[in-house]
């Protein structure tokens, strides 16, 4: 089994570390994972992505060509990767952003950056909200998770990072 | 001390690299007369680390010690290796006006501002003296050299200056017609920590003195005895205008790189525990 | 945190686990200068090294940095520096000197795109040769090109242990894409890692630069009187910069004691190399398409070996050139214009087709399907 996620927006976003955790999430669930990534020129503002693959077994080409999982936080960003996205792959898309949407495609629409704004005051939590949505589709578990926010953030912003991403576990799907 | 000082007691027996009436001989025996005065019947508590030209050739391979003989320039970048690792030895760099503010400018700039505890002697002798005589960054005006035919077409740099601007500890400046000055500042910067510098206007006979008209070395140590000026407190700068400043130039205390690293050590382990 | 990790499964970055094995190794001190994409390592051991006692120090620059390094092996400590292309440079002429005066001491080129400024941000694999040969005069390369992150960890302790065991600088040769990407890795207890340190003298020892093909290695400070050159020198380490005999002499002695033990050094992951009729062979980030591509190959019923390097320098020859016995062509996938192809050429002897597979710009990886489309494209000839 091997499921292959790219996870896209723009620079500021939190796609890295979406991308980060959601591949330490899946190796303490057992698995083996590889994340990559690439920016734009700047820092902010720019396109940027963040890859991973889950397998149960040795990943050896490290980079995704085509996706199980594509994550779209920006509607430039899913117009440029939808094509890449396997024919019964699923598209999870931040809908504050991402209004046009493909629609043969299997599609979840999370108001992820409306509802960070809403519950958090910060929209800088909704990459937290994707991934809850995000881990819940491709089963990892919520335990592994959570310990992988703790490994990964800084200590002040974890629970308030766990809370997003709980909140985007329960969002209905 | 047990019997009078005698500078082969610190050299292995090999032939020494100096020309006839090179001030590098001078500068090493007054170096190892100030460690003797200073007790050090031996090197053992000192490293010495040189780069390329003919003064750092002093302690290497000469001086029966551990030393460093590095590439041109970069001496002091080994050094700060070497101190850092061995905070309790006594690490002391010997080179050129070519190799210290020269090719390697940037590192004895930096090691100044850190505060990095070694003594620097560099023996300025005004030209790139072992590859024949060519211009360096210390080369007076208009004075003519191998690669400056017509005479130096630029101003020369001021390393004392420099040093006391870039946040050396100790700095001095001495000739080698000032020996007895030379070897007490020499005692002085050995019992300091910091960064210390001492410059030692040297003569280069060979390369240098013979081609701008001076007859042999004792004509360049008049010179130098005759154009040099005490820097005092009441010396104006027209005064000091055209001599060769010597003198103390700053003393101040500040923490070394070794101390200021210790405590960054002291708290990374604090926050671990 | 202070404790070293022990048995455990992490997920962390190629430059993380670079830093974390520096640290197993026994390295205790670090000297660099920022660059992409190879700060990161600085980064992380400015904030474990002190933990550990050891110092972590940016330097004004490049060369001032391996300077500090080569400096700090001398005064008896495990010593290390991580730079990229451009810093690589202006590293030679030390690592050079280092090569010269027997140093133990790691050099991390994490490789970007040049030449010059290139694509600053992006993975190649053009330093190759620069590793092998970029300081002049002649001079004997260990150089290591791991492929996944624990391969990151593996071989910087390898890269030391090289070091220590041989005397002399050892490159770690990673790449762009291996240092930033993420990836499982299993760290085991520090008793399964083999660590080997330097030979100290004896206190009777006087020859550190010679009679013995690896001479042990005193400190500054231990009372050796060790006298350092990089100019030619003999056994005591006093200069002979005009006697024939004696440059003759260490300098083949400093060739000879890494060339005549290739067998220990070679180091080389194989799949079917004595029963295939397509080898590949590959190394670094490249080599991540190779296992795809084989069994995409194997489906369509077609035997395909690989040797993989994790050593490149001195060059695994005689696996090479077995897999040249047995395979009709070999293909040689790489971020730069053919620099070990040529290699490859030359050790197979004319025994198998030699393919090259090149891709540079942007960074981007050569694919398994660009692979397989080589593999196929040549086969039907």
């Amino acid at each position: 089994m091997k499921t292959e996620v790219r996870i896209s927006g723009l620079g500021g976003q939190g796609v890295v570390s979406a991308g980060q955790i959601l591949g330490r999430a899946a190796v303490y669930d057992g698995k083996n994972a590889v994340q990559t990534q690439s920016y734009g020129a700047e820092a902010r503002g720019s396109a940027a992505k963040s890859e991973v693959i889950i397998s149960d077994n040795k990943i050896g080409f490290p980079a995704v060509r085509k996706c199980d999982v594509l994550v779209a936080m920006s509607q430039e960003a899913l117009d440029k990767y939808v094509k890449d996205l396997r024919k019964n792959g699923v598209l999870i898309v931040d809908s504050t952003y991402v209004k046009k949407i493909p629609k043969t495609k299997i599609c979840k629409k999370i108001p992820a950056t409306e509802e960070a704004e809403k519950i958090f005051k910060a929209k800088m939590y909704a990459n937290m909200l994707i991934l809850g949505a995000l881990t819940k589709i491709i089963g990892i578990s919520e335990k592994a998770v959570e310990r992988a926010i703790e490994d990964t953030l800084a200590k002040k912003v974890v629970n308030t990072n766990k809370k997003a991403c709980r909140r985007g576990r329960d969002l209905p799907q | 001390m047990s019997g009078p000082f005698s500078i082969r007691e610190y050299l292995r027996p090999l032939p020494l690299p100096f020309c006839s009436g090179c001030g590098g001989l001078t500068v090493m025996s007054e170096f190892l007369r100030a460690a003797y005065e200073l007790g050090h019947k031996k090197l053992d508590k000192f490293v010495f680390c040189s780069g390329i030209g003919c003064s750092s050739w002093i302690p290497s391979p000469h001086f029966i010690a551990d030393s460093v003989h590095t590439l041109h320039g970069r001496s002091i970048p080994v050094a700060t290796g070497l101190k850092l690792m061995r905070p309790n030895l006594n690490v002391v760099v010997f080179g050129g006006d070519g190799d210290i503010v020269g090719i390697g400018l940037s590192h004895f700039i930096h090691a100044a501002r850190r505060n990095l505890d070694i003594l620097v002697i560099m023996v300025n002798n005004m030209v790139y003296g072992m590859t024949g005589g060519q211009v360096a960054p210390t080369t007076p005006y208009k004075t003519k050299t191998t690669t400056t035919p017509y005479g130096s077409f630029e101003y020369p740099l001021d390393a004392a200056k420099l040093a006391v601007t870039a946040g050396a500890y100790y700095v001095s400046r001495w000739t080698t017609a000032h020996s007895k000055e030379l070897k007490n500042s020499i005692k002085k910067a050995l019992q300091m920590q910091g960064f210390r510098f001492i410059e030692a206007i040297s003569q280069c006979p060979t390369a240098y003195g013979r081609r701008i008209g001076f007859k042999d070395s004792g004509e360049m140590l008049k010179w130098f005895k005759e154009n040099a000026i005490e820097k005092t407190e009441k010396a104006n700068e027209k005064d000091l205008a055209g001599k060769i400043v010597v003198g103390e130039f700053i003393q101040r205390k500040r923490l070394t790189l070794g101390e200021t690293m210790q405590r960054v050590i002291e708290e990374a382990q604090k926050n671990e525990n | 945190m202070k404790k070293l990790q022990s048995e455990n499964i992490h997920f962390w970055q190629g430059t993380e686990a670079c830093a974390e094995a520096a640290l197993k190794a026994g390295c205790r001190f670090f000297a660099g200068y920022p660059i992409t994409p190879a700060s990161e390592i600085a980064e992380h051991l400015a904030r474990r090294l002190p933990q550990f006692g050891g110092i972590a120090i940016q330097m004004e620059d490049e060369i001032a940095s391996i300077g500090a390094v080569v400096g700090a092996s001398w005064a008896g400590f495990k010593a290390m520096t991580a730079t990229s292309g451009p810093g690589f440079d202006l590293m030679q002429e030390t690592i050079g000197w280092a090569f010269m005066t027997e140093t133990p001491c790691v050099i991390v080129d994490v490789q970007r795109l040049g030449p010059s400024t290139g694509q600053a941000t992006k993975c190649g694999q053009g330093d190759v040769m620069q590793s092998r040969w970029g300081t002049h005069g002649d001079y004997a390369a260990i150089v290591l090109a791991p492929n996944s992150v624990q391969e990151m960890f593996e071989l910087t302790i390898k890269a030391f242990n090289h070091a220590e065991k041989y005397r002399t600088p050892v490159i770690l040769l990673a790449d762009e894409i291996i240092a930033h990407m993420r990836e499982k890795i299993t760290v085991s207890s520090t008793k399964g890692i083999r660590i080997i340190d330097r030979r100290k003298p004896k206190s009777c020892d006087k020859a550190f630069f010679g009679l013995e093909e690896i001479p042990s290695m005193p400190a500054v400070g231990e009372g050796f009187n060790v006298a350092v050159t990089g100019s030619t020198h003999d056994a005591y380490g006093i200069r002979f910069t005009a006697d024939t005999q004696v440059h003759r002499q260490l300098v083949e002695r400093l060739n000879n004691k890494i060339q005549n033990h290739v067998a220990d050094l070679s180091d080389v992951e194989t799949y079917n190399i004595d029963n295939c009729e397509v080898g590949i062979v590959s190394y670094g980030c490249t080599s991540r398409a190779t296992y795809e591509t084989v069994e995409a190959a194997e489906n369509k019923k077609l035997k395909v070996g690989y040797a993989r390097l994790r050593t490149i320098w001195p060059f695994p020859e005689k696996i090479v050139r077995r897999l040249a016995e047995t395979a009709e062509k070999i293909i040689v996938p790489e971020m730069n214009l053919k620099q070990i192809f040529y290699e490859v050429e030359r050790a197979s002897r004319g025994k198998a087709d030699v393919i090259s597979l090149n891709k540079i710009g942007g960074g981007e990886l050569i694919t398994p399907e660009e692979l397989l489309k080589k593999i196929m494209e040549r086969t039907k000839n």
